[in-house]
């Protein structure tokens, strides 16, 4: 049902499936074209479902996508065009999330969560190895048995 | 009148359900006469939930306008096929889908178990039973697909036309039969930790379950995300949808299960983590079916439910998981671990493989939820999408890819590093080559491509190395070779496919990712564009009548580069009974790569034409088709006895601990 949802989600907010970016309202350059793909890509459509403003088809999307070669061709950097459409729409607009306060724990879920499972590993080994459960002599049958060829 | 049968069927297997669950449960140490019962009831419920599913089909095919379901989902002149896979495009009838599902699994368990110890059997189709009643009851007190209509219309409203595609058809079943097989996993990992007993056995019992669940959530996500790639019509094939997270979770978590089970069951090692994995892996199939039911993942929730329908399908998701959970806190102690091993050795890198897929699994579950969760605590709203997921995955898949081919190449116990690695020169050395030519070649349009290149070709070429040095192919004649390669066992073949079909996904990953290129224009009837060498001609445009819809169809010839003709068929169709517009792209394949052309909107009066050129594209879902395969044939493997296994003195389950 996954892709069911997801396409069922897509096509419900789709005023009509259109399509994302029309050639009427490319730019001239290509360079600059290209910018403002780039930029699209990472900026949310706020009326659809986890698009993009380049893929979707959306009247919103279709505004938004105008603005952002507007700004451009007012000579904007990158980073301002995207702060020009955080101030009015909130960071909810940019779909890869800024790091900041409310963001930290998402950025460092992942290297946490690795490094915890990492030293859950190492403690894990210690009392194997550390227990004292095992005598010389039997550590050097161990030893012996392991250095034999291993089994399939 | 079949419909009520239907509907009586159902409500006797719940009522079978729940004192099988509690009969397994409390009673587990009556031995195998409890199991000889609790076996022909799993088959029993079956066979009632069989028919009551067959009673809804019944009621689709015929188009009987007093089921209300069959009124909101379906239409007299919808083709067959549809009508068919429409009883399970909607709530009611798709958890009607899933418990048939479960039940089968059920049902499976007990015809095949009759070898496992009876108090173990017990307690499986004691869980197993539990979860059929907590299902059932949603079913039948919330969902009840056999609701009539006092007055029946003439006509249904037809089922939303972007379902009515061979999609639907096959890709939940698919998906939902990995999720459920998971159950099975779930309910052996209960019974050990109620019953405190776990060997060998028992993992060698669960991994092929595991296996099969597998496979079929692989092609499930696969059939799932190549159906996106056609229908939705911008050329793209996974967006890092809540819904798409939402069975991607449990996919790597029964990754990660499959090789843990694997230490367990050579090694006697890792039992704790393995039962673990097996709640987590069904956990978050649940997750997987429900959260996006339950309303609280608006977003992306389009079965429209009611506040208590999601309230009752949250309380069921918290005390199965949570109940698991604390059953686990309580009593995973009791399991006694064995088997010491060196870090550097086979059960070390699976371990590592372990350490990877499980950290993946967490950051994609923090950041799928991490917007509810913080909207819910402090107002503030944020996306999280694609841009930081491919980030966070790929930084955890890249050092995976990177040890990858070592882990088939060590010993158990204690191995070599440095003996490994000599046997992958040879494919590390053709892995550079190629990919330092393909970059030369192909220009490096985003920096990542070289590295996506090299981690494709070392996983491939890694993979298939030891298969290769054990064939000692080019050593002795080629004739000896092959003998040699047939003879090798299934489970050194499965592994090296199936590691060979993630390479060949990346690969695709990876080509489509840096070398896709995409035309946007306007044209006429009579123009012609160009693309990636390819020449695009639109011939003719005209409206044409489909069984249910009307079309607008374009039509195209390309000519491939070698001079090859081509005719393309583009739609745009408006459906009749909902007035719903949809595009069907036309898709041309060219060896492993693909054109895509969509036609749009028009402006004035020319067509927008938008066309994709997506160099190995299809290399993804074969590669995806490559790791099912293994999958499969690790279950043909003997060793593995999935099914009644035949007698013999070491099938035999091994005494407890």
């Amino acid at each position: 049902m996954k892709h069911v949802l997801a396409l069922l989600a897509v096509l419900l907010t789709m005023a009509m499936p259109a399509l994302a970016v029309s050639p009427d309202e490319m730019l001239a350059d290509p360079q600059l074209e290209q910018r403002a793909r780039d930029i699209s890509a990472g900026l949310r459509c706020l009326v659809c479902q986890n698009q993009s403003i380049d893929d979707s088809d959306a009247d919103l999307a279709r505004d938004l996508r105008v603005l952002v070669r507007e700004r451009l061709v007012a000579g904007d950097s990158d980073a301002e065009v995207e702060q020009y459409l955080v101030d009015r729409y909130g960071e909810y607009v940019l779909l890869n999330p800024r790091f900041n306060q409310h963001t930290i724990l998402l950025w460092i879920a992942a290297p946490v969560l690795f490094i915890i499972g990492a030293l859950g590993l190492l403690l894990a080994r210690r009392p194997s190895t550390k227990n004292g459960s095992l005598t010389d002599e039997e550590r050097a049958v161990l030893a012996a048995l392991e250095d034999k060829p291993p089994e399939r | 009148m079949s419909i009520e049968l239907g509907h009586f069927a159902l409500i006797l297997a719940f009522a079978i359900a729940v004192v099988s669950a509690v009969g397994g449960l409390a009673l587990w140490r009556r031995g195998p006469r409890l199991a000889q019962v609790l076996g022909q009831a799993a088959i029993l419920q079956f066979v009632l939930v069989a028919l009551a599913f067959l009673a809804l089909v019944q009621a689709f095919v015929v188009s009987d306008f007093s089921l209300k379901l069959a009124v909101d989902n379906s239409h007299s002149l919808k083709p067959l096929i549809f009508k068919i896979s429409g009883v399970w495009g909607n709530h009611e009838g798709s958890l009607l889908l899933w418990i048939l599902i479960l039940v089968l699994f059920g049902a499976l368990v007990a015809a095949f178990g009759r070898r496992l110890p009876a108090d173990l059997l017990n307690l499986v189709l004691g869980t197993q039973s539990l979860l059929t009643a907590a299902f059932a009851g949603f079913a039948l007190f919330t969902s009840n697909p056999f609701a009539r209509l006092p007055s029946a219309p003439f006509e249904g409203t037809d089922l939303n036309p972007i379902l009515q595609d061979v999609g639907l058809a096959i890709h939940p079943p698919l998906l939902y039969a990995g999720y459920v097989g998971f159950s099975i996993c779930f309910s052996f990992a209960i019974a050990a930790l109620i019953s405190g007993r776990i060997d060998q056995a028992w993992a060698r019992w669960v991994r092929p379950w595991t296996m099969l669940s597998w496979v079929f959530l692989t092609l499930g996500i696969a059939m799932g995300s190549y159906w996106a790639y056609y229908e939705l019509g911008w050329g793209g094939w996974w967006f890092w949808d809540p819904v798409e997270n939402a069975s991607f979770m449990p996919w790597l978590a029964g990754t990660a299960l499959l090789h843990s089970a694997l230490v367990m069951e050579k090694r006697n090692a890792l039992k704790i983590w393995t039962v673990f994995l097996s709640i987590i892996t069904f956990s978050l199939s649940l997750l997987g079916t429900f959260l996006v039911r339950s309303g609280i993942l608006t977003s992306v929730h389009t079965f429209a439910s009611d506040p208590t329908r999601g309230l009752v399908i949250l309380s069921i998701l918290a005390v199965l998981i949570g109940g698991a959970f604390a059953l686990f806190a309580l009593r995973a102690g009791a399991l006694r671990q064995g088997g010491l091993f060196a870090p550097v050795s086979r059960e070390g890198a699976l371990i590592l493989n372990n350490l990877f897929l499980a950290t993946a699994v967490g950051a994609i579950l923090v950041g799928t939820l991490y917007p509810l969760l913080l909207d819910a605590l402090t107002g503030t709203t944020i996306s999280v999408g694609a841009p930081f997921f491919n980030l966070t995955f790929g930084a955890l898949m890249a050092p995976l890819l990177l040890v990858l081919p070592f882990g088939p190449l060590l010993a158990w116990k204690r191995a070599d590093l440095l003996a490994a690695a000599q046997r992958l020169v040879g494919a590390a050395a053709l892995t550079l080559f190629l990919t330092i030519l393909i970059s030369a070649l192909g220009g490096v349009s985003i920096s990542m491509a070289p590295i996506g290149l090299l981690l494709g070709f070392w996983v491939s070429f890694g993979s298939v190395a030891e298969v290769i040095e054990r064939s000692r192919l080019g050593r002795i004649p080629l004739r000896d070779s092959l003998r040699r390669l047939i003879g090798l066992p299934r489970s050194i073949w499965s592994t090296a496919l199936g590691h060979l079909g993630l390479g060949l996904t990346v690969l695709g990953i990876v080509s489509v990712t840096a070398w896709e290129s995409e035309r946007v224009t306007t044209l006429n009837p009579g123009e012609t564009t160009q693309l990636a060498g390819y020449s695009i001609a639109f011939d003719s445009f005209g409206t044409v009548a489909g069984p249910n819809y009307m079309a607008e169809t374009g039509f195209f010839t390309v000519t491939a580069p070698d001079g090859g003709l081509a005719n393309l068929e583009a739609e745009r169709r408006i459906y009749a009974a909902s007035g719903m517009p949809t595009t069907e792209a036309a898709i041309q394949t060219y060896g492993l790569s693909q054109l895509y052309l969509q036609l749009g909107e028009p402006i004035d009066d020319t067509h927008v034409v938008r066309i994709w050129h997506k160099p190995y594209i299809l290399l993804i879902w074969i590669g995806a088709l490559v790791m099912s395969g293994a999958g499969v044939l690790s279950l043909t493997d003997r060793r593995l006895r999935v099914g009644a296994p035949r007698p013999s003195a070491r099938s035999l389950p091994e005494p407890a601990e």
